[in-house]
């Protein structure tokens, strides 16, 4: 399903921050990606979606090499993952149905389709009431529930999360998780880079850390490790 | 491309065109000035061309032969003149024939001349026209020096004056035209690319769920397009209405005999068409150079 082969990443200041990346993950799986600020959790991530190019290596994801893949195809890639972020990235001058149906409208699905898929999704994080609404007028968990829908929207194979309680209270992190728990329960692999020690020791779930672009532990049932 | 996807892109366009609307206004003002000059100068141009053709039959030289020449050899000059560079052709008149022009020409004064027949003061003549009014002056040089020929005429100043008048007018038009294309252009391309940066975070979901660049850049497209197109609209209207008062009072004043001037409808028409094109490829192309340097991600 993802698959990363000897994966470096040097940006073209000269950081390192992939250094030899080998990982594979099943089709299904909750992978949780820890470790230190400046580890290369980020990184990672960015690579898994295309926002970066590794300078060397090959990452397989749903069956396609993407360092093979055409820059002209990216969006065909794309549209098989969703991805979500500490800062939502949500549009402030759409309602929060219209910034999921943002998600359908520019892969160009028909407006039938749109609306159905949107209430449905809606419905599982559970916003429906407030489709309405303007970002600006939730909560902050409200906001990353329209964004996690957002991403879900088109049905991907794969959620991809960079760090996306980060800006949560502890409580609310809890209803995201509650979330990605379902979505995960559904089928869809889930990869989630996180600095939440309490949710990594409590939801427990495969956990690989990363330290200096290195992975310096993968565990199927694994704790978070860090003290902070 | 779906009608609704269109649609879209056509609402994103005008939301985004008044969301900035000093920088639209300056675009739209920008192609406004440069369209409002290069149709005024594209104007005047065409109908110094036109009345300059009018005149052509008299863009012709006259070489007159030498009285000491024989009309036996008259032939072989002729031959000789038509296979001068630039030369169309070369038609002979004889003194006779070129009295019987002058008196016909000079109506009623030209009785006068009648009496002269016996004893007729014109030389023959050669009547050479060339390819182009402007290469008249270099072929009657090249007449001249040929033996046979005593004296050569041709509409030296007038011509010569109108071909030196709309040359330098065209050439200063370009010019400033092309500068004002540019500016027009640059202007056009900061106004996209500030509604770039204004939908910045917009772009930037577009890209994380999937959309094509093509489809990205569609709105852009379209919001150059219209503002070079807009900027078309006041110029169109103008040169309309400036032209066809001009061409009454040419045809009304001047009357009839002197200058005619390039009639409206064909005209007017086409130059709006003209318009309407340039402002649409200035507007697109502005669009165009800053959205590409933006979609590199
Ligand atoms: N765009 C970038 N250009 C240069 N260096 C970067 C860039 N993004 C991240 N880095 C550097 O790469 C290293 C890893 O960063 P990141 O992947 O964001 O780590 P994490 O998410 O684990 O905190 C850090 O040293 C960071 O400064
Ligand atoms: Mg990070």
């Amino acid at each position: 399903m993802i698959e990363m082969i000897d994966v470096w990443k040097t940006y073209p200041n000269g950081v390192m921050a992939l250094n030899g990346i080998d990982v594979y993950i099943e089709k299904g799986e909750f992978v949780y990606v820890v470790g230190p600020s400046g580890a290369g959790k980020s990184t990672f991530i960015k690579c898994m979606y295309r926002e970066e190019k590794p300078t060397k290596g090959s990452i397989i994801i749903n069956g396609t090499n993407l360092a093979k893949v055409k820059e002209r195809q990216i969006p065909k890639v794309r549209r098989k993952m969703g991805v979500i972020f500490q800062d939502f990235k949500l549009l402030p001058r759409l309602t929060v149905y219209e910034n999921v149906a943002f998600a359908l409208e520019v892969i160009e699905e028909s407006p039938k389709v749109i609306r159905e898929r949107v209430m449905e999704v809606l419905d599982l994080v559970k916003l429906k009431n407030k489709a309405r609404m303007f970002p600006d007028e939730l909560s902050g968990g409200e906001q990353q529930r329209v964004s996690i829908a957002r991403s879900i929207v088109n049905r991907p194979p794969v959620v991809i999360a960079d760090e996306p309680t980060g800006n949560l209270d502890p409580e609310t992190a809890w209803e995201i998780m509650d979330i990605f728990k379902e979505i995960n329960a559904r089928g869809t692999t889930v990869v989630m880079a996180t600095h939440n020690k309490e949710i990594v020791n409590t939801i427990t779930k495969r956990v690989i850390a990363i330290e200096g672009g290195r992975i310096v532990r993968d565990e199927a049932k694994g704790d978070y490790g860090y003290e902070d | 491309m779906k009608i609704r996807t269109f649609k879209r892109h056509f609402v994103e366009a005008f939301k985004s065109m008044g969301r900035n609307g000093w920088m639209s206004f300056a675009s739209i003002s920008a192609v406004t000035v440069t369209l409002l000059l290069v149709s005024v100068f594209l104007a005047i141009l065409l109908n110094i061309n036109f009345i300059a053709s009018q005149i052509e039959d008299d863009v012709q030289i006259r070489a007159y032969i030498e009285r000491t020449e024989k009309p036996e050899s008259y032939d072989v000059y002729q031959k000789d003149l038509e296979k001068l560079d630039k030369v169309k052709s070369v038609k002979y008149q004889s003194k006779e024939e070129g009295l019987d022009e002058l008196i016909e020409s000079l109506g009623d004064e030209g009785e006068v001349f009648s009496s002269l027949k016996e004893e007729n003061p014109l030389r023959d003549a050669f009547i050479i026209y060339t390819d182009k009014p402007q290469d008249t002056a270099v072929v009657a040089k090249e007449v001249e020096k040929f033996k046979f020929v005593n004296k050569v005429e041709y509409g030296k100043g007038t011509v010569e004056k109108l071909f030196k008048v709309t040359d330098a007018a065209r050439n200063v038009g370009i010019f400033l035209v092309l500068g004002l294309v540019f500016t027009a252009m640059f202007l056009i391309s900061n106004t996209i690319k500030l509604t770039i940066v204004t939908r910045r975070r917009e772009i930037e979901i577009m890209k994380l769920v999937g959309a094509t660049n093509g489809f990205i850049r569609w709105p852009f497209f379209i919001e150059g397009f219209a503002l070079g197109v807009f900027g078309a609209f006041l110029p169109i209207i103008v040169i309309a209405v400036g032209y066809q008062a001009v061409f009454d009072i040419v045809n009304q004043k001047l009357g009839t005999v002197f200058i005619e001037l390039l009639p409206v409808t064909p005209l007017i028409p086409q130059l709006a068409l003209l318009m309407l094109l340039i402002g649409g490829v200035i507007g697109v192309w502005g669009s165009l150079t800053s959205v590409r340097k933006f979609l590199k991600i």
